[in-house]
């Protein structure tokens, strides 16, 4: 026989031969990577669970805008040294926004917001909600769209013309779905037409859905707009769109250059307002995510430690019943070495097919869940290489001890024992 | 062919030593078929041990095919067993789970000669080619014998030990492996050392080595 051909041969005979032992207790077999399939199956189906929620959130971020930033006031230290909440101070003006629009540089759509929980009725139907004042560029800086209608428009803006536009769920909770169009609205003291209904955004926190919008002038109409010391009218917050993300960080230093100075702090007094950029939020909201998904692949994997240990245990049980058979190849001239890797990749073998059946048992559990469950799952391709490979790492690491103990058996009393 | 010089041969036993092998000396020539006889306790599993390369001796010296192996390591032992050495044994010792044709190809794995026609031919020696793909289980007993000769004979090996090959037959089967064993002696000339305490077989055998109390009592032709 060929050289060549006898080295190949050499390279395969003990994956023929651990395959010959794997399949010889086929029970056997099927309970021990049992382990291992349920825990690969779980690492695969919970981080699946947790890409997907991940994936979830920054879609409904992302529409949005990552180029969105919001200005809020920040919160005042009262009397006694007390900290308020955040937006209790009343810091932010109409001026403050006009500035920004004309002196900062790669802003667009500066929108001023001023907003008030008001009584909202119509017919027999009434609800608390967010009215919000606003400019018409709220729509273009929230990536708004209207169902049905239009938004406000300058004119009515500069008219104080009483008409408003509702969220989604606000018109389902007072119209139930009906035609909102041309109908009266009563707001806190003002009575409002309905012009229009926004599409649905999904429920982020703030989410426009559960919001009113009305022309900034009707809204200075509706309720008592507060002035500053200097006589600048408040607002509850400005937000704008960053024209280049790359900028961002510039653009947030000129803002606070610029409010810092209208608002006349001392070089040591912090900041009255904060500065959210949604790029940021959503690089957060992406952190706490990944945290989350790899505890629940972490707790997966403990469930993969005892799959390894039960096939440990199976393959020391397998080294005993099988010294006899060890005993017989030490006679035929079998090195210490080819017992060893016959066992070796025997376990590597085993721990492989439950990797592989894990995968298939997760991934379509994975698939269920999303197809029949109300989660939404995503299973990413370098997860599922992790665990395959994983699994064989474990048969390489909980084989290594009983291989090394096979190999080491006497083969006069290897061949004694029955 | 095989030359063994003073061995001695002792293991410790708690904090005595037991010595098993006192001094025991011969030589066998390429060909020859020998018996070696003695009661149980006498010490020759032991030599059939040293003899197969499965152990090695306390001291003294052992050659075997020109190449001195009492000081090898454990993995040099296995080479010569693997390429020099084909074992008989009372127990059989084929793998359940193989084919008659897979134990004998198990055989010339290990000596790196695999090959599939050469373990046929090795069951076709023994007659037992129609019953290549039987397992041991579904084999009579003179037929796994059978099979073990064959495993033993396909690498071609200078030496083949058969440990008591027929003390688990009934005698009829025991006669079948005497005669399949002298027969294959005599046409291809190998050297058979036969461990046995059948003095009928024995009578089969050109020269019988007797043990006793560890050492050689008695080596005579027949």
């Amino acid at each position: 026989m060929k050289r060549s051909e006898q080295n190949v041969k050499r390279v395969f005979r003990p994956f023929s031969n651990a395959w010959g032992g794997v399949t010889s207790h086929k029970l056997r077999s099927m309970l021990t990577i049992l382990g291992i399939v349920i825990g690969v199956s779980a690492v695969i189906a919970l981080m699946s669970i947790g890409k997907g929620a991940e994936a979830d959130i920054l879609a409904r971020i992302q529409t949005l805008g990552a180029d969105l930033m919001m200005i809020n006031p920040g919160s005042g230290m009262g009397a006694g040294g007390i900290r308020g909440a955040q937006g209790s101070m009343t810091t932010l003006t109409m001026e403050d926004a006009t500035a920004i629009a004309n002196k900062v540089e790669l802003v667009s759509s500066v929108t001023p917001i001023y907003s008030k929980s008001l009584q909202l009725i119509a017919g027999s139907q009434n609800m608390n909600s967010q009215v919000t004042g606003t400019t018409p560029d709220y729509m273009q800086t929230y990536n708004l769209n209207t169902l049905s209608g239009t938004f406000f428009s300058d004119y009515d803006l500069q008219r104080g013309t009483r008409v408003a536009v509702l969220g989604y769920n606000v018109w389902q909770t007072l119209y139930g779905g009906s035609d909102p169009l041309g109908q009266d609205l009563r707001l806190g003291t003002i009575i409002v037409r309905v012009i229009g209904v926004l599409e649905s955004k999904g429920s982020v926190s703030g989410s426009p859905d559960d919001k009113v919008f009305i022309p900034l002038t009707a809204m200075q109409q509706a309720v008592a707009q507060q002035r500053t010391a200097r006589g600048e009218q408040v607002i509850s917050s400005i937000s704008l769109k960053v024209k280049d993300l790359e900028q961002s960080d510039k653009i947030i230093t000129d803002i606070t250059g610029l409010l810092r100075t209208r608002h006349q702090l001392a070089a040591t007094a912090e900041n009255d307002f904060t500065i959210t950029s949604m790029e940021e939020v959503a690089s957060t909201v992406s952190e706490t995510m990944q945290t989350t998904t790899m505890l629940l692949g972490a707790i997966a994997a403990i469930s993969l430690l005892v799959g390894g240990i039960g096939v440990m245990n199976i393959m020391l049980v397998s080294v005993l019943e099988r010294t006899r058979e060890i005993g017989i190849r030490k006679a035929l001239g079998a090195l210490d070495r080819d017992i060893w890797i016959q066992f070796l990749i025997e376990s590597a073998f085993l721990t492989l097919a439950g990797g592989l059946i894990g995968v298939v048992l997760g991934w379509g559990t994975a698939i269920l869940l999303n197809t029949f469950g109300t989660m939404h799952t995503l299973v990413s391709m370098d997860i599922v290489i992790l665990a395959v490979s994983v699994s064989v790492g474990i048969g390489l690491f909980f084989g290594f001890y009983p291989a090394w103990q096979a190999s080491r058996l006497n083969p006069i009393e290897a061949l004694r024992h029955d | 062919m095989i030359r063994l010089q003073d061995i001695v041969k002792t293991y410790p036993m708690g904090n005595r030593e037991l010595t098993v092998l006192r001094g025991v000396s011969f030589t066998i020539e390429q060909g020859e078929l020998v018996a070696i006889m003695g009661p149980s306790g006498s010490g020759k599993s032991t030599i059939l041990n040293l003899l197969g390369c499965l152990d090695v001796p306390t001291s003294g010296s052992y050659h075997i095919d020109g190449q001195e192996v009492s000081q090898l390591s454990s993995n040099e032992l296995a080479h010569i067993r693997a390429h020099k050495i084909g074992f008989v044994f009372q127990q059989f010792n084929l793998l359940p789970r193989l084919s008659a044709l897979s134990n004998v190809i198990l055989g010339l794995e290990y000596a790196d000669s695999d090959d599939r026609k050469l373990a046929m031919d090795s069951l076709t020696t023994v007659g037992l080619a129609d019953r290549a793909h039987h397992r041991p289980t579904e084999l009579s007993g003179g037929e796994q014998q059978r099979v073990a000769i064959a495993r033993a004979l396909a690498k071609n090996p200078p030496l083949i030990l058969a440990d008591e090959p027929t003390g688990n037959l009934d005698s009829r089967s025991g006669e079948e492996i005497i005669s399949i064993l002298t027969s294959l002696h005599e046409e291809q000339k190998i050297t058979l050392v036969m461990i046995t305490h059948d003095a009928r077989i024995a009578q089969h055998c050109q020269r019988i080595i007797y043990i006793k109390d560890g050492q050689v009592e008695k080596d005579e032709k027949v």
